[in-house]
């Protein structure tokens, strides 16, 4: 197999926690990312889901080299890029760019949108000479689908889906391998969330770009990942192909997870099973021991207090083949469907339903 | 009927100019029965709800026109000290942001026990017993401690279910939920409407659900009624509009998320943006996006076309669309 373009090996991000103002104290702290591994190949789309608070963006953050991580290895077509620094950092920078979650506060209101796409220019201007910048802006305004007389216009002036289209023409400009979106669709309304989903599955081929795609709706990660990473209180707990994970979980908190989603299908409610957990996220501050999930896991045992189940092929699946074998984080693994089966013919299926 | 909206205007007047927020709602909430009041941010959900609580800012905003039938009468023409008494007691409602919607330096206890002595003049006393048992009820651990905490020290999950422990302290016969699990995890907010759902039919109540998900409305709606640009554009049985929509719009809607059960190829889009308030387009409100327009649409605004018993939609071209005829 080829060597993957991203290689995230035991990633962790603690963050102090301190009281007091003139002599701080750190009295604990926050693990934000608590040892995360994951790859990603070239031309792939990750999606990484999880409930707020549980590390999403501090992935990100240190993927597109906006935090260190406190420990662990993000390699960058083999090199590992939380080494680097200068030139060098620069270099790898340039091919990991993000996009953020809120079209809103994300973009400078004060710089105009040509401005704001060009600016990678200023810090890399080898990527395009100064004369050939603004052609390289329209281009971009064009590809994302808004039109390039509006290059002079400010952030306001424009709809959230459309700030969205600006994000990623900014995150493109400087032709990158990866494009790390962090919650993209999420502030947006359902009718104008398909016209950006629809444009970066576009822009991937075109541009042959490898997606982290990070997002809480499970529905959406489905649709436009090959495989899903679930986290939970800074781990990923479970990682497969979109049909292990969601139709194949053995990990108990992906399948609550699944369970708890609405699906928009009346039909779907008599036939579906609720995992409704009890009690609320632990702190990150405060993690509990062995599996950190096992305060509302209602499979947890003895063992589950003592051990910190790795995240790898459960042993029980060892001489299995099939889609339940893949990485779940849990001592007591079981298969367990709990989205239920599409019907067939039903109505509401968008690729066959004709406009 | 327990709650008839007929022809609901509101508008507020701005330094831009006249806002129109909802342009003829209407809509009924029969006792025991959930209406899902589905719609993108902007489309008027929240100013309805106001409006039919009788909370909305005057000004800026004005009421202008229509009905709205509370057991037959209609609260538009009651005086606000008749309103008042009817808020909480009869009507109440739940609120997506449970932060500010919570006083918060009173406990939790203090405002719950507040709806037993100023509505039914209670002792403190009582009241307290009461509160520790509305907590209990909507599960929260370790009532009888938590009644003396403040807002702030519960997480988002619990705040919401001390909400609703409020609208339902005085078991009214209609609880208004606007977005109550927008801003809560899918796992908690699983928790918060199976509880929502649960007391829902044991206390017999109405709930009118405001919300922009349209699988919370497949989950636990009766009917369903779909706003575009501060008008109902369709409503329906639940089952009947998922499995056929009579409005291009709530077509293009279903088309359009993504799926949990399957990959699914290139999602339909709705083209465009939803409409300014300020400068709604003539005929159809939805025209400029809509597959199926043509001439007359830009020109008459289409009246609510009865489908059938069950059923309207306001759209000129209902039977095409509930036809599923090709449109592109
Ligand atoms: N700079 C910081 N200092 C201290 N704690 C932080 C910092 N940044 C994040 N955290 C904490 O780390 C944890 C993970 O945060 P993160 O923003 O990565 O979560 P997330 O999964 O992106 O959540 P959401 O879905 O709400 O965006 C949270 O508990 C957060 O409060
Ligand atoms: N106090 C107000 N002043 C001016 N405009 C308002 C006010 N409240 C709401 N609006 C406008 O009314 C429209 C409908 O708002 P709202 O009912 O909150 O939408 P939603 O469907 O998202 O709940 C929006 O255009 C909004 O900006
Ligand atoms: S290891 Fe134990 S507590 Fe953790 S998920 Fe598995 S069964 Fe539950
Ligand atoms: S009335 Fe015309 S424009 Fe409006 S929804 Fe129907 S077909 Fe479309
Ligand atoms: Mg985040
Ligand atoms: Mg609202």
């Amino acid at each position: 197999m080829a060597e993957p373009i991203l290689e995230v090996r035991g990633l962790v991000k603690h963050y102090p926690l301190t009281r007091g103002v003139l002599f701080k104290k750190q009295i604990g702290e926050v693990r934000a990312v608590d040892g995360v591994d994951f790859t990603l190949d070239r031309g792939e789309t990750l999606g990484i889901v999880g409930e707020s608070g549980c590390g999403k963006s501090t992935v990100a953050k240190t993927l597109c080299n906006l935090e260190r991580p406190t420990a662990g290895e993000i390699r960058y077509r083999g090199e590992d890029i939380t080494r680097l620094s200068g030139k060098a950092l620069k270099a790898v920078r340039r091919n990991i760019q993000m996009v953020f979650q809120d079209p809103y506060t994300s973009l400078n209101p004060r710089m105009t949108v040509g401005d704001i796409i060009g600016e990678p220019y200023e810090i890399h201007p080898e990527v395009a000479p100064k004369g050939d910048r603004h052609r390289k802006v329209r281009e971009l305004l064009d590809v994302v689908g808004l039109d390039p007389e509006y290059v002079n216009r400010y952030p306001h002036q424009f709809s959230g889906g459309q700030r969205q289209r600006i994000g990623i023409a900014r995150a493109l400009a400087l032709r990158p391998e990866i494009v790390v979106a962090d919650e993209p669709v999420s502030a947006l309304d359902v009718s104008v969330q398909a016209q950006v989903i629809n444009l970066m599955e576009r822009l991937q081929t075109e541009f042959e770009l490898s997606y982290v795609f990070i997002a809480h709706d499970l529905s959406v990660v489905r649709h436009i990942s090959d495989r899903v990473g679930v986290m939970y209180l800074g781990r990923i707990v479970e990682i497969g192909t979109d049909e292990q994970i969601y139709e194949h979980p053995t990990h108990p908190y992906t399948q609550a997870l699944l369970s708890a989603v609405p699906v928009p299908d009346p039909d779907a409610r008599e036939r579906r099973e609720r995992i409704i957990l009890s009690g609320d996220v632990p702190s990150p501050t405060d993690i509990p021991s062995g599996c950190r999930f096992r305060t509302r896991c209602w499979k947890a045992r003895e063992r589950c207090a003592l051990e910190v189940p790795p995240l790898a092929v459960p042993a029980e699946f060892r001489y299995d083949t099939g889609p339940q074998v893949h990485d779940s984080a849990c001592h007591f693994a079981a298969e367990r469907q709990v989205v239920p089966p599409r019907e067939r013919d039903a109505g509401g299926d968008s690729s066959t339903r004709a406009h | 009927m327990l709650l008839e909206v007929r022809d609901l205007r509101v508008e507020f007047r701005t330094r831009d100019g006249v806002v129109h927020a909802v342009n003829g709602v209407t809509c009924e909430v029969d006792a025991g029965e959930t209406l899902a009041v589905l719609g993108e941010s902007g489309s008027g959900k929240s100013v309805t709800a106001q409006a039919i609580m009788g909370i909305l800012d005057i000004p800026p905003g004005r009421i202008g026109g229509g009905q709205v039938l509370f057991r037959g009468t209609d609260l538009l023409t009651l005086k606000e000290e008749e309103r008042r008494r009817i808020r909480g007691a009869e009507m109440a409602m739940i609120f997506q942001d449970s932060l500010s919607a919570l006083n918060p330096v009173m406990t939790v206890g203090a405002q719950l026990g507040e709806m037993f002595t100023v509505h039914r003049g209670m002792s403190r006393k009582d009241a307290r017993a009461r509160a520790v048992e509305l907590m209990d009820r909507v599960r929260i651990p370790a009532a009888s401690q938590r009644v003396r905490d403040y807002p702030h020290q519960f997480s988002g999950g619990m705040r919401q279910r001390i909400m609703i422990a409020m609208a339902l302290a005085l078991e009214p016969a209609l609880i208004i939920a606007d977005e109550p699990t927008t801003a809560l995890d899918v796992t908690v907010q699983a928790q918060v409407m199976d509880l929502l759902a649960e007391l829902r039919s044991e206390y017999g109540m109405g709930l009118l659900l405001i919300t922009h998900d349209l699988g919370v409305v497949a989950d636990v709606a009766d009917r369903i009624a779909v706003m575009y640009a501060g008008r109902i554009v369709e409503s329906a049985p639940v089952h009947d509009i998922y499995k056929a929509p009579a409005h291009p719009y709530t077509r293009g809607l279903l088309d359009s998320i993504p799926r949990l059960d399957h990959k699914g190829r290139e999602l339909y889009a709705i083209r465009g943006l939803p409409p300014n308030l300020q400068a709604i387009p003539p005929g159809c409100a939805f025209h400029p996006r809509c597959p199926l327009a043509r001439d007359v649409c830009r020109k008459d605004v289409p009246p609510l076309y009865e489908v059938s018993g069950t059923r309207t939609s306001a759209c000129h071209f209902w039977r095409e669309c509930l036809d599923g005829r090709a449109d592109s």
